[in-house]
């Protein structure tokens, strides 16, 4: 019999000034949901199961980024994200530009278990919703004050215009650094962290019969090009599973989607066999270029891993020897 | 070392008997297209640049799977997918569910070039297109008779929408007969004098597949990858190809296990179900590989130096230059 170890997150990328009184709602959060998987994996729930459960309460609360409470696009709309692998058999399912569905995480599994396809997008995965009998809610759900003053903030800061990481010959792309000259340096994503809202969340999971399962979902980037898809849905990179480990990731999408990086903390264990916290320390390290990233990690022998190189990750995980921890900073 | 250059039309169950007339135009297009590589690489044009020219040539050929030609949804729609990746910056773009610009390679590279994100897809992608004042046509221009016969005989023989690689109880598998439906994606892998490594995939997708579907060649580290070791465009079973990441996964191997790219190539297409995979590689040595698990991958290379070569089947050559 294995262990069951279980690992969420709610966001990499958080400002070091955040109110203290945030911060303690934050970690509620955190702790109610992973008292949800805990609760779950105690009672024999398998892997898949309880990530999709886990990240459906993470979506549910306003508090994070996904579902409801998701970021903007430019237009002031909500488009979601989500996937979810099954480390048993490699399965994944993902969806991008959900505009309407409660539950983008339930949609993926639906991909995955119900359609011949692995990811479906926009208008088409809004119609497989419906088809599915998924609960939707008008687009106005997923809206709320906070994130409409943070889109307008965001458009002040007229950010995100371009990838300031990536000098392009000939182009000036000095926007982020100029929002940024106020906050310090302090930039993630294209915004000034003091307006930057942790974009994601996670779980990961391995149950008792030694399976691994991970989900990921997202409302994306504040101020985001609509048809703009990150890092969340694309298996390998937001997300990934595998017999080995499971693996959730948040941060600058752009960053983690060069560097694949869900699928090389399990590569680093399967070519070169690292251990699990050896190979997200490598790939945090090694892998992310400029980018600000973190990521949660379970392994198949019950280990729990997390790893980020900003300012801070929204986090909490939990073993089956009692061992359980939420936290933001370092 | 030298340049190296290798592309790919689709890899599935090619048959032998495959009539001449359907075999002779798509290998008259890879040639075609080598040349049309070799010649720009010849003349010092950069790998990004080589791998966007060969596959907008191949979008624009109605025998491939891609742009004009590309394979229908269930709704008789067309919706592409594209992406491109540079080796050394690993900066990349991708695009999904387009349904009026001529050349999607080009919109993905303007994703990469003039956005700050990576993949956009569907409106916003269409929004941009015209944003960026690329070439559009109307969606029949990509619609083909064959490709409107494709679809018909995919409905009435029930092929809805197989599973091909998940097993849901009770769905016993069954692959189709012609297999015309998921050949001719294109890809072009290429590395400059200068060291500079590229890849491009683009396709139509599935025959018969749900509005909205997205497969392996957008998506960074399925269908396409590229970093400063190897140069990777895969084709296939899409939904096989992204849960084993098999682009990424040459480079991994490569990176990870210190195998060649002829032995990476090879173990992560030998790892993925028979039938489901094949890929084009180049790598920082100037090693070019094509393999496939499938029966047969139309597929092309040439290296400065070497030989170079057009096949399908595994006895056309030993898959690499």
């Amino acid at each position: 019999m294995a262990r069951w170890a279980i690992a969420i997150h709610g966001g990499a990328g958080v400002d070091p000034n955040l109110p203290e009184h945030r911060q303690e709602e934050a970690k509620r959060v955190l702790a109610r949901c992973l008292q949800v998987g805990v609760d779950a994996l105690r009672a024999g729930a398998k892997a898949l199961d309880v990530v999709e459960a886990v990240v459906r309460e993470l979506e549910t609360d306003p508090f994070f980024n996904s579902g409801r409470g998701s970021a903007l696009t430019r237009r002031g709309t909500v488009e979601m994200e989500a996937s979810i692998m099954d480390g048993r058999g490699r399965r994944c399912g993902a969806v991008s530009g959900v505009s309407t569905v409660k539950n983008p995480v339930s949609l993926a599994r639906l991909v995955m278990d119900k359609s011949p396809h692995s990811y479906l997008a926009f208008d088409g995965a809004e119609d497989f919703a419906r088809e599915q009998g998924l609960e939707v809610v008008d687009n106005s759900y997923f809206i709320t004050e906070d994130n409409v003053g943070m889109l307008k903030l965001a458009k002040e800061a007229n950010s995100i215009l371009f990838d300031y990481r990536i000098p392009l010959a000939g182009s000036d792309t000095c926007s982020a650094q100029a929002g940024s000259e106020n906050h310090n340096g302090m930039v993630m994503n294209g915004l000034p962290i003091s307006i930057y809202a942790p974009e994601t969340v996670g779980c990961a999971v391995v149950d008792s019969s030694g399976f691994c399962a991970a989900a990921t979902s997202t409302g994306g980037l504040m101020n985001k090009m609509t048809g703009r898809i990150g890092d969340s849905p694309l298996i390998g990179s937001g997300t990934y599973a595998c017999e080995l480990c499971a693996v959730s990731c948040t941060g600058e999408g752009e960053a983690i989607i060069r560097s694949t990086l869900a699928r090389d903390v399990a590569a680093v264990m399967e070519y070169r066999g690292a251990g699990l916290q050896e190979a997200v320390d490598y790939c945090v390290k090694e892998r992310l270029d400029e980018g600000f990233a973190g990521l949660i990690a379970v392994s198949r022998t019950g280990e729990v891993a997390y790893g980020f190189n900003c300012t801070g990750m929204f986090r909490g995980c939990a073993t089956e020897d009692g061992f359980m921890e939420v936290g933001i900073w370092e | 070392m030298g340049w190296a250059i290798a592309l790919h039309g689709g890899a599935g169950d090619i048959p032998r008997s495959l009539p001449p007339e359907r075999r002779e135009p798509r290998l008259a297009t890879l040639r075609r297209c080598l040349d049309l590589g070799t010649a720009a690489l010849r003349a010092g044009r950069p790998a990004l640049d080589v791998v966007e020219l060969v596959v907008r040539e191949m979008e624009n050929c109605p025998h491939f799977n891609a742009g004009r030609g590309s394979v229908l949804t269930t709704d008789g729609t067309v919706e592409m997918e594209a992406c491109v990746m540079d080796g050394n910056t690993m900066r990349c773009g991708a695009v999904s569910g387009i349904s009026t610009v001529v050349n999607p390679v080009s919109l993905a590279r303007l994703v990469m070039e003039k956005t700050p994100h990576i993949y956009l897809a569907f409106d916003g992608a269409e929004a941009f297109a015209r944003e960026q004042g690329v070439e559009t046509m109307d969606p029949s221009h990509f619609v083909t008779e064959e490709n409107k016969e494709r679809l018909r005989q995919a409905k009435e023989a029930n092929r809805v929408q197989i599973d091909y690689t998940q097993q849901i109880k009770g769905q016993e598998t069954q692959a189709p007969k012609d297999d015309n439906s998921r050949i001719g994606t294109v890809g072009c892998v290429a590395i400059d004098a200068a060291g500079n490594l590229a890849t491009a995939t683009s396709t139509g997708g599935l025959v018969n597949k749900m509005v909205g579907r997205i497969g392996d060649t957008p998506v960074i580290g399925a269908g396409t990858y590229a970093n400063s070791l190897c140069a990777v465009s895969a084709t296939g079973k899409g939904e096989a190809i992204i849960r084993h990441t098999v682009a990424r996964d040459v480079a991994a191997v490569m990176e990870h296990g210190g195998l060649s790219l002829q032995e990476a190539a090879a173990r992560v297409v030998a790892g993925v179900p028979p039938g489901n995979v094949g890929l084009v590689a180049v790598s920082a040595a100037g090693e070019v590989s094509m393999v496939h698990n499938t029966t047969g991958m139309f597929r092309a290379c040439a290296a400065e130096g070497g030989h170079s070569e057009v096949g399908i089947w595994h006895d056309d050559a030993n898959g690499h230059c």
